[in-house]
């Protein structure tokens, strides 16, 4: 393969119903970084269904040319119409670099993509840079957080990696920023299709996403069960928090998914995490130390937590959360 | 010789560890508290082959050994007592006493179902005139035809109500003491069966104990187990490999005491220190941590010993009788640890101290365990 | 039906703590697992096999000592075991590790191939869409339920961030499932008992259908270059305090920072 022919950063620019994610829009800040140590240009790539005028923001973001792909077959995410758009672009285009959102759906796309076009992918980075060599540098946790290692995919391209949303920071925003929008037309192989979407369910409706929580209460393996958890949830509902958990309930199934907090689960930054019977894994750590303020409440004095506590209390949750509800709650009627 | 446990032993070993630390542990002193039997759990540990370790594929158990039986005991004591004595007595003193002695018909007719958990099983010898001193039986076995007619009353029989078949033993010929002694089937549902009064205990409260009672019980003749006046060997060798159980469990009540005392020496925060910094814990905890090791060589050699058809009856004993007082100290010790706290029901330590005093009692005292002992080392 | 079950053993990445003095990972008396979610995928292939008759066959790529995962596959109700261990196939990333694993796909009999979303000692999620595409067989990833419907038919329900998705899937295909969805059975007693009497097939590279450019070192693009442990942000106060005065200290912090 000839490196030289491959060149600019791309950036896979997730839409969900006309909706671009937030995540594109910080792969378009860090792209942006990149090219610019490059001396090359940021390229969008935006597979959708009648939602070409959205390009201008992902412009006002920061991309020099946004790829439009528009098709019927595009209107909800499906991994191999997505694979067949976005595989006929690189084919077209040859990236140097192709950047996606560790989100199900860019987690689920990029990896049939990087096989199909039998080059690496990197998950999950926390940081990307350029070497002096002019390789991307992709940056990662492993082993459960607990180490961290630099990966480089210097004999194929693209070389593709995913971040996953809240790592990167977005750009200015700026709507007077001019750049060009390409349409590209797709040949689909419909034999192909065997997945059909039958029904898409918003499970969460009117609950806030906890990576958007302003307070969040958050337990772990020493909050222990349902029960522990209604307490957090009782101090939540009180100063209006979200109630998150740590990657052991989630694993226990006392809790969903889409709370846990962690290397596995989201990056949070809120304005206070508290932390109930969380001992500290780096896996956790690696979700929520950039919170602005953290108290932890843990048995164990040793416990990694109060590492990266602002406060730290060394005591039973299952004591302090109740009796810090009623205070709460006595100081809130009040006002 | 090999001090390890096997491949699958050590498999199995991983998943009643994890079965207990998820199901068992959770509700562990809500069962203590309401003197609950764990039903839920047991059914879980039959659907799992748990309740027939040691009983052969043939007869619908899991075709393991008793070492294997041992670490289940041994796990599940670790965070429950309660639920360790229940499949201990429902495996030894039952469904071993079937498989040991019963006949090709017995055995298809009640281990496939002991083994599945379907029925639980339970062991009646204790009267209320006759514990250590077990000869002096005074239920009255009495020939009727096909039948015998029992009369009496069994005291301190673990599982029951919960059981569907127990091993009793009664006289036949009251003569012949001892040898006048012969065992029986007895299923839950015959006429003239019936539970009597529960005990309330000081510990393994959610182990169901109470008074049998037999009111010109018939029990059909082909439900005699052994032979007729062969009962009090049967009993007493049933109670060797039932002790071999009860062990396991006292192996499992101080190592899951020196758990927690470890877990929270490291916590606990006194004159600027933890705990476990302290040379006194440090020399205390050795001791108990080198006398719990024993147990488990000793709970294992004897439970292999049976497992290779040698004789076993003084491991047993030695083994009961050293894993039981190791718990006792090892409990007591752990209170003294946690202090006021190890007082309180907020800490399992207080728990596990009242399950440990049982096992220097029941299948044999600690001093009956002594002159089992002395009996052999006399003997030549 | 013939489903195969993709595993991995992994070190329990939740009790890897790090040596505080040296700054390095502290991997003894580390426990080797079945990877969760992986498990989660057997339970799944076993749910399908109570429900409608299947053959389960395991398979995972390792060292020797990965034979201890399929054991436990067995105990939990596998049929058949391949373990793929060579050096060839050694230093590999994931589209090496998915290369390998398709090219013993290609030499069995499948109607589904079930997989966990991640393994957590690398969280990349990756193998099992890559396996799929070089099968080129339809995938779905974070599968947390699953139907049979009869004929090639599965209807699964796959977890998105915001909730979920019902879809219908025409097999052969490949499913990454989670371990919340499929709360993965204890192994039997007398299935541990039968485990290691039982046959575990060790396939060497040459037994694959795949190029061997394809495996290991060789055939991964993406390489490690450097690995190291992350520096942690200072150490705030810790209070050890009873649980009224904790409650003062932190309603005092909550103010102080304008939380109420």
């Amino acid at each position: 393969m000839n490196k030289a022919e491959y060149k600019d950063v791309y950036v896979y620019a997730e839409q969900r119903e006309g909706k671009i994610q937030s995540v594109a829009l910080e792969l378009l800040g860090k792209a942006r970084v990149l090219a610019d140590a490059l001396g090359e240009k940021v390229v969008a790539l935006f597979p959708g269904y009648k939602n070409k005028e959205a390009a201008n923001e992902l412009i006002a973001w920061g991309a020099d040319k946004v790829i439009v792909m528009d098709a019927p077959e595009l209107e909800n995410y499906l991994t191999e119409q997505y694979s067949q758009a976005m595989s006929q672009a690189i084919d077209k285009y040859k990236p140097s670099i192709v950047l996606l959102g560790a989100t199900t759906i860019g987690r689920d796309l990029g990896p049939r993509l990087a096989s199909r076009l039998a080059t690496g992918l990197t998950a999950d980075c926390t940081s990307l840079d350029i070497s002096e060599q002019r390789e991307l540098l992709m940056t990662r946790p492993a082993f459960g957080g607990n180490l961290m290692a630099t990966i480089m995919c210097t004999d194929h391209r693209p070389q593709m990696s995913t971040v996953r949303p809240g790592v990167m920071q977005k750009g200015v925003k700026d709507t007077n920023r001019k750049g060009e929008i390409e349409v590209l037309d797709i040949k689909f192989d419909s034999s192909k299709f065997k997945v059909k979407l039958v029904e898409k369910v918003k499970e969460n409706k009117g609950k806030v996403d906890i990576t958007e929580a302003k307070i969040l209460v958050s337990g772990g393996r020493g909050v222990g069960n349902k029960e522990g958890f209604a307490k957090l949830q009782a101090l939540a509902d009180v100063i209006g928090a979200q109630v998150s958990s740590s990657r052991a309930m989630v694993d226990a199934g006392v809790m969903p998914h889409e709370v846990q907090v962690g290397q596995t689960g989201k990056t949070v930054r809120p304005a206070l995490y508290l932390a109930c019977g969380i001992s500290g894994a780096i896996q956790h750590l690696a979700g929520m130390e950039e919170s602005d303020f953290i108290i932890a409440i843990n048995k164990d004095k040793f416990a990694p937590i109060f590492g990266v506590a602002d406060v730290g209390i060394v005591g039973d949750a299952h004591k302090i959360v109740p009796l810090l509800t009623e205070k709460l709650s006595k100081l809130v009627t009040k006002k | 010789m090999d001090f390890e446990l096997t491949k699958s032993q050590k498999l199995f070993q991983q998943m009643i560890r994890e079965f207990a630390e998820k199901e068992v542990k959770p509700i562990a002193a809500e069962v203590d508290e309401q003197e609950r039997f764990p039903s839920e759990n047991v059914a879980k540990l039959a659907k799992l082959g748990v309740l027939g370790i040691p009983t052969p594929k043939e007869y619908g158990g899991a075709g393991g050994d008793h070492v294997m039986y041992t670490v289940a005991v041994e796990e599940l004591s670790r965070v429950c007592a309660t639920t360790g004595v229940i499949v201990s007595a429902h495996t030894s003193l039952c469904e071993d006493a079937i498989l040991d002695n019963g006949t090709p018909e017995q055995k298809k007719k009640y281990l496939p179902k002991l083994a599945s958990g379907e029925w639980i099983g339970a062991f009646g010898l204790t009267e209320p005139n006759a514990g250590t001193d077990a000869s002096a039986q005074q239920t009255m076995a009495v020939a009727d035809g096909d039948y015998y007619i029992l009369n009496g009353t069994k005291i301190f029989i673990t599982n029951a109500g919960e059981a569907d078949v127990y091993v009793i033993a009664a006289m036949t010929d009251k003569s012949k003491g001892n040898k006048g002694i012969t065992t029986f089937i007895v299923e839950a549902s015959t006429p003239g069966f019936s539970i009597g009064k529960k005990e309330h205990k000081m510990g393994i409260r959610g182990s169901a104990t109470c008074e049998l009672i037999f009111e010109n019980c018939r029990v059909p003749k082909e439900n005699m187990l052994g032979a007729l006046g062969g009962g009090f060997a049967i009993a007493m060798k049933t109670l060797d490999g039932g002790r071999i159980g009860i062990a396991a469990q006292a192996l499992g009540i101080a190592q899951g005491a020196m758990d927690e005392t470890v877990k929270y020496c490291k916590e606990r925060k006194q004159f600027g220190k933890s705990l476990a910094q302290f040379q006194n814990t440090q020399f205390q905890l050795a001791d108990l941590q080198t006398k719990i090791e024993a147990s488990r060589y000793l709970v294992r050699a004897a439970a292999w010993k049976k497992d290779h058809g040698m004789p076993f009856s003084a491991d047993a004993a030695m083994a009961k009788l050293f894993a039981a007082e190791t718990a006792m100290e090892m409990t007591t010790k752990a209170v003294q640890f946690h202090g006021g706290y190890g007082y309180t029901r907020e800490y399992p330590v207080e728990r596990m101290m009242r399950d440990a005093k049982i096992t220097e009692i029941y299948e044999g005292t600690s001093e009956v365990q002594r002159m089992v002992i002395a009996a052999k080392l006399f003997k030549k | 039906m013939n489903i195969v079950v993709c595993v991995k053993q992994v070190p329990d990445t939740t009790v890897v703590k790090i040596d505080p003095v040296k700054n390095t990972l502290i991997r003894d008396g580390v426990p080797s697992i079945m990877n969760p979610d992986d498990k989660g995928g057997l339970e799944l292939a076993l749910q399908l096999k109570d429900k409608c008759g299947a053959t389960v066959t395991v398979i995972t790529m390792g060292p020797p000592q990965a034979d201890l995962v399929l054991r436990e596959a067995f105990a939990m109700g596998a049929d058949r075991a391949i373990l793929l261990t060579d050096r060839a196939f050694a230093g590999a990333d994931t589209l090496a590790t998915s290369n390998a694993l398709a090219g013993a796909l290609k030499v069995i009999p499948y109607d589904l191939v079930i997989t966990g979303r991640q393994a957590i000692d690398g969280d990349t999620a990756q193998v099992g869409p890559e396996m799929a595409e070089h099968l080129a067989l339809p995938q779905v990833s974070y599968v947390v339920g699953c139907e049979y419907k009869g004929g090639n038919n599965f209807r699964v329900k796959k977890e998105t961030e915001d909730g979920y998705e019902i879809l219908d899937v025409e097999g052969p295909a490949v499913f990454t499932v989670l371990a919340s969805g499929f709360d993965a059975r204890y192994m039997s007693v007398g299935g541990i008992v039968d485990a290691f009497e039982k046959e575990v097939e060790i396939w060497p590279a040459s037994k694959l259908d795949i190029d061997p450019n394809k495996l290991g070192l060789k055939g991964s693009p993406t390489k490690v270059m450097r690995a190291f442990t992350k520096a942690t942000k200072a150490a705030g106060q810790v209070y050890e305090v009873d649980a009224e005065q904790a409650v003062d200290v932190i309603l005092e912090k909550m103010k102080e920072k304008f939380i109420i």
